[in-house]
């Protein structure tokens, strides 16, 4: 009863910290710098060396629970394809997908240099569509008999900017924001390995470890955005202090509390080993 | 024949299918358009079936009152209101039966399926996942204890991928001459990464694969017949 009453107030205490953790550089930022990785680095390079009137896709496979993560990546996307000249059209494996891409592109269009970009024009929404893996092999064959209208309803002949898209091999580049399945591994297995079309993309950073073996020579994708500190950084190559870098101080300060907590575990741990082995001993004697 | 008919079927399709991958031709390309078609509205019915078997789940928890049963019930009650404002007022650009909802999106700024996703749904399921943090903290403190030799090695690759992955990491290393730019922490972090880690995702993801193809040949050689609702 007693261990059971001690482990409870160990982890509330544990709770509190990871709390204040979080919450005091979140209002107190600290300013840490970070080091842009080569491979969130190869990311950025994908959409900064497409040439202006391309057209780039990006897929929003996530919903609303890896929102802190994954949405500073889409709007930091945006914002630099639109810097570039680029046309932008939004797609989605998972069905909140179209409200995440209407977020982001409204978050973007709150920086001045954007607020002119025209939706049908500039980019556009052309919502979710169930199937997964078959439907990106559908696209390939053709888009427009994926997404014959947009998520609002509108005809794909009504929207100026999709007139000289047919199937994916018209796309400059392919962008995944994906927490979980169907997401950037479907798209590296059919718009990479079938028609060749350039993918990148960004997860969670819980996810990250296993889509880097497609980070490989044969470019199965064009480096890759993994959690919060990749956002950060491609926030800091378009040079923009955005919400990524703002939460950065805040998960960097839990992490080395995580660290703190680990080794105060070990420290008890051996403690109790080192009073147990004693006891035993004593015993023994 | 009741059996025999979807195992020839999921034969017959399954070869279609092998087959166009290689020979992309008519006639196995346009039998493959189809088939894609037709998966993706079996999908869409995929979704219903979902919905249907929530709602009698939760309806049957709590109709026998069994365990935390009110959270079901505020569950039901929480889809059954977005169903409904939904289908009103509808969805962004959406009419719903009552048209645009003027006054009511006046009033709330949003259109209230959309307030209650953007202000109820999303702060939710954000905080629910955030909430994840508390429990890795609770669980390294007490179950990320060296104990072995491999246990040893975990730890130090988590602590130089948990520093390289923070400021702090960056800052601490930060003052090392360029030279010696494969010490710094966030560069001995993306190592441990690309190289270890992406030896063993390899290797993880060559099995599933080999298992993946042998799980699928099963069922076109209908030797897995679990799909069609039994093994008998």
């Amino acid at each position: 009863m007693s261990v059971n009453t001690s482990s409870h107030t160990e982890r509330r205490i544990v709770f509190l910290i990871i709390f204040l953790a979080v919450m005091v550089p979140l209002i107190f930022p600290i300013g840490w710098g970070s080091e842009v990785s080569p491979i969130a680095r190869m990311s950025y390079d994908l959409i900064d060396e497409t040439p202006a009137g391309k057209y780039g896709l990006i897929s929003f496979d996530y919903e609303a629970s890896t929102i802190t993560e994954l949405q500073p990546m889409a709007v930091a996307q945006i914002e630099h394809a639109w810097s570039k000249g680029q046309k932008i059209i939004a797609t989605a494996l998972w069905p909140q997908g179209p409200q995440m891409a209407e977020a982001s592109f409204a978050e973007a269009k709150r920086n001045p240099a954007y607020a002119d970009k025209e939706y049908g024009v500039d980019y556009v929404n052309l919502g979710y569509k169930v199937g997964g893996i078959v439907t990106l092999q559908a696209m390939g064959s053709s888009i427009r008999d994926v997404y014959p209208k947009d998520s609002s309803g509108k005809n794909w002949d009504d929207l100026p900017m999709l007139k000289g898209i047919r199937t994916l091999k018209d796309l400059a580049w392919v962008s995944s924001l994906s927490s979980g399945v169907p997401g950037l591994k479907e798209w590296v297995m059919i718009a990479h390995d079938v028609h060749n079309v350039p993918v990148t993309g960004g997860t969670t950073a819980v996810s990250a470890p296993g889509f880097l073996p497609y980070v490989n020579d044969q470019k199965q994708l064009h480096g890759l955005l993994g959690g919060l500190k990749a956002a950060s950084e491609y926030e800091m190559l378009i040079d923009k202090k955005g919400p990524a870098t703002t939460k950065m101080d805040a998960q960097s300060v839990a992490h080395i509390v995580i660290l703190l907590l680990i080794t105060l575990g070990n420290i008890t741990a051996f403690r109790r080993k080192r009073a147990k082995a004693n006891l035993t001993g004593g015993q023994n004697a | 024949m009741k059996r025999n008919i979807p195992l020839i079927l999921a034969f017959v399709s399954g070869l279609i299918v092998i087959f166009s991958e290689f020979i992309p031709h008519r006639p196995f390309s346009s039998i493959v358009d189809s088939l894609q078609e037709w998966f993706m509205i079996i999908s869409g019915f995929a979704m219903l079936l979902g919905v249907m078997s929530l709602l009698r789940m939760n309806a049957a928890k709590v109709s026998t009152r069994s365990p935390d049963w009110q959270y079901h019930l505020i569950g039901i009650i929480s889809f059954g209101l977005m169903v409904l404002m939904g289908a009103l007022w509808g969805m962004e650009e959406q009419a719903g039966i009552l048209g645009q909802g003027a006054s009511i999106s006046a009033w709330l700024g949003k259109k209230p399926f959309d307030y209650t996703y953007t202000h109820v749904f999303v702060p939710l399921s954000a905080t629910l996942f955030s909430l994840l943090a508390f429990f890795i903290a609770s669980a390294a403190y007490r179950a990320f204890i060296i104990r072995t030799l491999e246990s040893n090695l975990l730890m130090i690759a988590a602590v130089i991928v948990i520093l390289g992955r923070t400021g702090f990491g960056t800052m601490l290393t930060g003052w090392l001459p360029e030279s010696y730019r494969f010490w710094h922490l966030p560069n001995l972090a993306d190592y441990i990464m690309q190289y270890p880690n992406t030896a063993a995702q390899r290797a993880i993801m060559i099995s599933a694969a080999l298992g993946v193809i042998g799980s699928g040949l099963r069922i076109i050689l209908g030797i897995e017949r679990s799909y069609l609702g039994g093994d008998k």
